[in-house]
């Protein structure tokens, strides 16, 4: 890649689209897993019987839902990321590059 | 003194058996159905390593696989390479001591998967050949960028490899009846055979194969135990509420109900709020420095299978939590009621660490429990196999081929090294292995996330990221950050009180991320923003290259034909 062939493809608007919508869903899930596990830590770090609590008339604990809760947000999230980046960005991606080929 | 161990060891349940150490390891009657089944799994696995010599010629084949592995078959090496033995038996052992607890873990291993999928695995890809510092030095000066990333390689995979091997050696005495030496021995040379002959092909499929047999075994399990609570998760709690306070009762505690109660809430696992803090980052963010996990980025041809291996890991290593929390109760409503299982005071036989393989006997008879214990050696192997690989890719391709031959050592050569290096850290390790018997090396594991986080993450993020991050910053911070981790650890009360006997510790956190982390990244921005070199300004220049390159692949190394 010459510094020519760089600057083209900055320069090129679908290059700039596409790496402003897959970095903002990168970053915004991100901070969703991030927000959620902080908000984890810090209720385990100040609030423990919150967590503890049954919901409910059986034993069975709000803490146990919020954990799992975390499992299955930790793959969904990974699953809309990619799910978004395999296809619809990686369609533009080789429309772009089809026009950037040498 | 009881709870100063209980912390020590409940930081740390990933190694192999670290846990173990914890807890008596008393070597166990020889167990030879278990010892048929792991010559068994051997046999398979040198068979694997044959077919993957005769594939492996060039230092691509060795370091990556030609590059060939699939999205699926990547993500389940990469489970393979991460859960490992402790993943099972620790949280296991941890969720049946302690219930709700063992899950904190859990969840703290798996939230840094997502982020290393959502910031750096295309990324990774896209920029990489053989190793993370492939990328971390992309645009900058190779040679204190190479060396930065050796050391803190080379810093990562002892911590993590004397962890397993002392465990392994632990375990594998509970577990087979086999005397200490041996099964360190033993774990050292299969390790060394796997890579050294069959290079990354051989690794990635003793992981695979591994990832299968210990998902498999643990369904197993935990369809047993909900099967006998006719599937009802409440049920199973319910059961398990009611043996803690029955065994709370017998204790003579004063209030059993609240005592059976705690199970199904976070209890002692962590104690002041900074701790919690500090560990958190340690493990979310340890997940997306360690050099043998990033390294398995390069096995895919391209960034399509590098996201789709992120989500195949994070399904496996997901699922495969769910199961150790079925299994853990499991082991307080079948394991904890069965006297045969226990000693006379109530103890586990075997130490706490065995809750999984004495439920694996009440779910499945002496077979199973043969098959179990087989797992759980073949967990150990596919684990110290990642790492010997990963240190010998960072002597053979970052020190001896980029740094010594300026990149213009041939293929042949930098295998030659690489292969060197591999009987040298199998060498190494079990000595390691063997002098660091009688010590505590559970803080090992949590030192090794903590250094991946506070010097090879920081470093990544911020020369992938920013494009103001500079040679000397990247190698100041990285630097910064190794040193203060490995430091604040040396000065925690785990290795400052625990170990070494000191009263009180200067460092009174169990974790050094919540100021190692921060410090390194603050060190790449300050120095970075004051580097006024003619390099800096190469490096600043190059990075609108580097970021095409990361996210549209154009010249990303391509996999090779076989």
């Amino acid at each position: 890649m010459t510094d020519a062939d760089v600057a083209r493809m900055m320069a090129d608007p679908r290059y700039r689209a596409l790496l402003r919508q897959r970095g903002r869903l990168g970053w915004m899930l991100s901070a969703i897993v991030t927000a959620a596990y902080a908000a984890f830590i810090l209720t385990i770090a100040f609030d423990k019987p919150a967590l503890a609590r049954p919901l409910g008339a059986g034993v069975n604990s709000v803490g146990i839902v919020v954990g799992l809760g975390l499992i299955l947000l930790s793959v969904a999230s990974t699953a809309v990321y990619v799910h978004r980046a395999n296809g619809a960005f990686d369609r533009a991606l080789a429309d772009l590059l089809r026009d950037h080929a040498a | 003194m009881r709870r100063a161990l209980l912390s020590a060891t409940l930081l740390t349940p990933l190694p192999a058996g670290a846990d173990a150490l914890a807890g008596p390891a008393v070597q166990q009657p020889t167990n030879w159905t278990a010892i048929a089944m792991f010559a068994l799994f051997a046999a398979l696995t040198l068979g694997i390593t044959r077919w993957a010599a005769r594939r492996t010629r060039t230092a691509a084949d060795f370091y990556t696989a030609g590059g060939g592995i699939t999205g699926f078959q990547n993500g389940l090496a990469i489970a393979g390479d991460y859960m490992s033995a402790a993943s099972f038996l620790g949280i296991s052992a941890q969720i049946f001591t302690d219930g709700y607890d063992g899950l904190i873990y859990s969840i703290g291993f798996l939230v840094g998967w997502p982020i290393i999928l959502f910031l750096l695995a295309e990324r990774l890809r896209n920029l990489g050949r053989f190793t993370f510092a492939d990328v971390a030095a992309f645009r900058f000066a190779q040679t204190p960028v190479r060396l930065f990333a050796a050391s803190s390689t080379l810093a990562v995979v002892l911590f993590y490899l004397i962890a397993q091997m002392v465990g392994a050696g632990q375990l594998i005495k509970l577990l087979f009846g086999l005397p200490y030496g041996y099964a360190v021995g033993i774990v050292g040379v299969l390790m060394m055979l796997y890579v050294l002959f069959g290079g990354m092909t051989a690794t990635t499929w003793v992981q695979i194969v591994k990832a299968v047999l210990l998902l498999g075994s643990a369904t197993f399990m935990a369809v047993m135990v909900l099967a006998s609570f006719g599937f009802s998760a409440e049920a199973l709690f319910a059961r398990a509420v009611a043996v803690k306070t029955d065994l709370a009762a017998a204790a003579g505690a004063g209030d059993p109900a609240t005592a059976g109660r705690s199970i199904m809430g976070p209890g002692n696992f962590i104690k002041d709020p900074v701790s919690a803090i500090s560990f958190g980052m340690a493990l979310m963010f340890g997940t997306a420095g360690l050099p043998h996990i990033l390294m398995r980025f390069f096995t895919v041809p391209d960034a399509k299978a590098a996201r789709t291996s992120v989500l195949w890991a994070t399904g496996w290593i997901g699922y495969f939590y769910v199961l150790t929390f079925v299994i853990g109760f499991g082991a307080i409503v079948l394991v904890a009621t069965d006297a045969g299982y226990q000693d006379g005071q109530g103890a586990l036989l075997g130490g706490t660490n065995m809750a999984a393989i004495h439920l694996a006997h009440a779910v499945g008879g002496d077979l199973f429990l043969g098959f179990i214990s087989a797992v759980a050696f073949a967990t150990i192997l596919a684990v110290v196999a990642g790492l010997t690989l990963s240190g010998a890719s960072a002597i053979g391709h970052d020190l001896y081929a980029t740094v010594i031959r300026k990149g213009q050592a041939d293929s042949a050569a930098e295998l030659r090294v690489s292969r060197r290096t591999v009987v040298v850290l199998a060498a190494a390790a079990v000595l390691l292995g063997i002098v660091f018997e009688k010590q505590n090396v559970a803080f090992m594991v949590s030192l090794a996330f903590a250094v991946a986080a506070s010097s090879n993450f920081p470093v990544l993020l911020l020369s992938l990221l920013w494009s103001g991050c500079t040679t000397r910053g990247a190698v100041a911070g990285g630097c910064v950050g190794l040193v203060a981790s490995v430091g604040l650890t040396i000065v925690s009360p785990t290795v400052w009180v625990a170990i070494l006997g000191h009263a009180s510790a200067p460092f009174p956190y169990s974790s050094p991320a919540i100021v190692s982390m921060p410090l390194a990244f603050l060190t790449i921005a300050l120095v970075s923003l004051m580097d006024r070199s003619p390099r800096a300004a190469q490096d600043r220049a190059r990075y609108a290259e580097q970021r095409v390159r990361a996210e549209t692949g154009i010249g990303a190394a391509g996999a090779a034909s076989h």
